[in-house]
């Protein structure tokens, strides 16, 4: 059904069209004013102010590899991590822990683990399926480089990146 | 006519004057000064809508090997220098079956508005010489001539572009800026009725002695004629803003490049420091409309109370200074004027939306030529009425 759209009386003023200019004007000068005197909110200004501190408990930065408190590679080189990564960016070699060391008795650990940064999509599988809770997503979230060859995390780089982690394993931990 | 005589018969001192005086306004004063618009730009309509805007540019002493970009005071103050390098560092790129003639032509005609300047007083005087490139007595005409020309370079990049967008913003262009060059003219009509002649050091020189034309409280200009003049000149005053906006493709009146419906218009085909020239050329003749504003209304160099550069008026405890200082201080004001209505120009800008075409072309036919008709007869009617 048609019907007709009532066209708004204009009075003289609003017909002149120059006090709405200066109306305009005005408005956008308070805006200018306003961020003048520095009341205005505005974006974070990123290198200089981070958003660090307010990463929250659950935030999903680089993927790294932890110590345990006796200095000894939690990660035991079963490889679950590297098969479950969605874009394939985990490579382990694993090697066999000479019977002379002192953790000779957990058998296995990575001799290689290097982790593609490129390829890394921070979904955090490889931390839920580790068995040994060996690698964690931890928050650093600028991970730079200015080649392809800095961009992959070895596994000097993972452990720095990771430090230790005290505690039980969840898996040897009853309540949990 | 010997060798020598014909040598000595060259003004050479006033052709040093005009050439140091050309170069230091170009080079010195409007190209610095454009870049600076662009940034302005930048800067205000990002506190306008509520952003920070660039402010990271800083002068790159990192290549030189520092640690980190010299700020100075704002930040991103760099920001032009980086612009033109950007635009200088780019392909020259030409697309296939454009007129080469013309799409080389066009970009250079656009900075024809940096020839107008020659017209402009833009300071009193300096050292006994005057601050004006070209001390001629049709001034207004000239302007009016050089800046008419300026709609080529538009209509030819359009033409010249053998492609659908910028061919409609050419012909867009070309009918907006006759459209509104008739009322730009007719609407100083008032002020040269007033003057009686069109030599703008003259003009300028009047409203120094007698008040400025909007600002009539000195001299003659406490006199009835003038406040009665103040009706037509305000009306003048305002068709004319009205029309430099129209005429320097501003915001609401940016229908040629108008990005919405045609691209970019007519510089859609253009790229690097071609596209720039247009960039520049079209920031040129802000400064030019804006000067004109500043040499026609408000006085020009003139500062109350400042002396100029004669060491004539003024408070007369300031002569104690050389003259010139004031001389300077005289320049300094007229382009500190200019600066005020350019960012006024940025603040329109950022606060009004684009008018439609048909809406444009109505402004222009139907309201302000006839204002600016009726208003020439009512100047003359308060002329008459306050000579008896």
């Amino acid at each position: 059904m048609a019907y007709i759209v009532p066209r708004p009386e204009l009075t003289f003023k609003e017909k002149a069209y120059l006090p709405s200019i200066l109306n305009g004007l005005k408005i956008t000068f308070g805006h200018f004013k306003k961020m003048m005197k520095g009341e205005t909110k505005v974006t974070m200004q990123y290198p200089e102010e981070t958003w660090d501190s307010e990463l929250p408990e659950h935030y999903r930065g680089a993927p790294t590899l932890v110590k345990d408190e006796h200095d000894r590679e939690r990660c035991v080189a079963c490889q679950l991590c590297e098969f479950i990564c969605p874009p394939r960016a985990i490579t382990i070699k694993p090697m066999e822990i000479p019977a002379d060391d002192k953790f000779a008795k957990v058998e296995k650990r990575p001799a290689e683990f290097e982790i593609d940064m490129i390829r890394c999509i921070y979904c955090g599988m490889c931390e839920e399926v580790c068995p040994e809770q060996a690698i964690f997503l931890r928050k650093d979230y600028a991970i730079t480089g200015i080649t392809r060859a800095e961009m992959v995390h070895d596994k000097a780089k993972l452990y720095e990146l990771g430090g230790v982690f005290k505690g039980l394993v969840h898996k040897w931990n009853p309540e949990k | 006519m010997t060798t020598l005589a014909f040598f000595d018969s060259i003004p050479w001192e006033m052709i040093l004057w005009a050439a140091g005086k050309s170069l230091f306004v170009i080079f010195g004063v409007v190209l610095p000064l454009v870049s600076y618009t662009v940034y302005a730009e930048r800067r205000v309509s990002a506190a306008i809508q509520d952003r920070v805007g660039p402010n990271r540019t800083g002068f790159p002493t990192t290549l030189l090997g520092f640690k980190k970009d010299l700020q100075l005071f704002l930040g991103g103050l760099g920001q032009p220098i980086a612009d033109a390098m950007k635009f200088i560092l780019k392909e020259d790129f030409t697309p296939a079956g454009v007129k080469h003639f013309y799409f080389w032509l066009a970009p250079c005609l656009a900075m024809l508005p940096l020839v107008s300047l020659a017209f402009i007083p833009f300071g009193s005087s300096l050292f006994g010489e005057k601050m004006v490139i070209a001390n001629v007595n049709v001034g207004v005409l000239g302007i009016f001539a050089v800046t008419g020309c300026s709609v080529y370079a538009i209509v030819l990049a359009g033409w010249a572009s053998n492609s659908k967008y910028p061919f409609l913003g050419g012909i867009r262009s070309s009918s907006q800026m006759i459209a509104y060059e008739l009322s730009m003219g007719l609407s100083i009509i008032p002020v040269l009725m007033l003057f009686g002649s069109m030599n703008l050091s003259d003009l300028v020189q009047y409203q120094a002695d007698n008040g400025w034309l909007l600002l009539p409280l000195w001299g003659n200009g406490l006199s009835t004629e003038r406040w009665l003049m103040l009706i037509p000149l305000t009306i003048s005053f305002i068709i004319f803003m009205i029309a430099v906006f129209a005429e320097t493709n501003r915001l609401p009146f940016d229908m040629p490049e108008s990005e919405t419906e045609l691209v970019a218009g007519y510089h859609t085909e253009y790229g690097s420091m071609k596209f720039a020239l247009f960039f520049l050329g079209e920031y040129a003749a802000m400064i030019v409309g804006s000067a004109l504003m500043v040499v026609f209304f408000f006085g020009g160099w003139h500062i109350p109370l400042i002396p100029d550069g004669n060491g004539v008026g003024g408070l007369s405890f300031l002569h104690a200074l050389p003259d010139w200082v004031w001389g300077i201080v005289n320049i300094t004001a007229f382009f500190g004027k200019v600066a005020v209505i350019l960012v006024f120009f940025i603040w329109v800008r950022w606060t009004l939306p684009r008018f439609r075409f048909d809406q444009l072309m109505k402004l222009g036919w139907l309201y302000l030529f006839e204002i600016a008709l009726a208003n020439i007869f009512l100047a003359a009617a308060v002329l008459a009425f306050t000579s008896n």
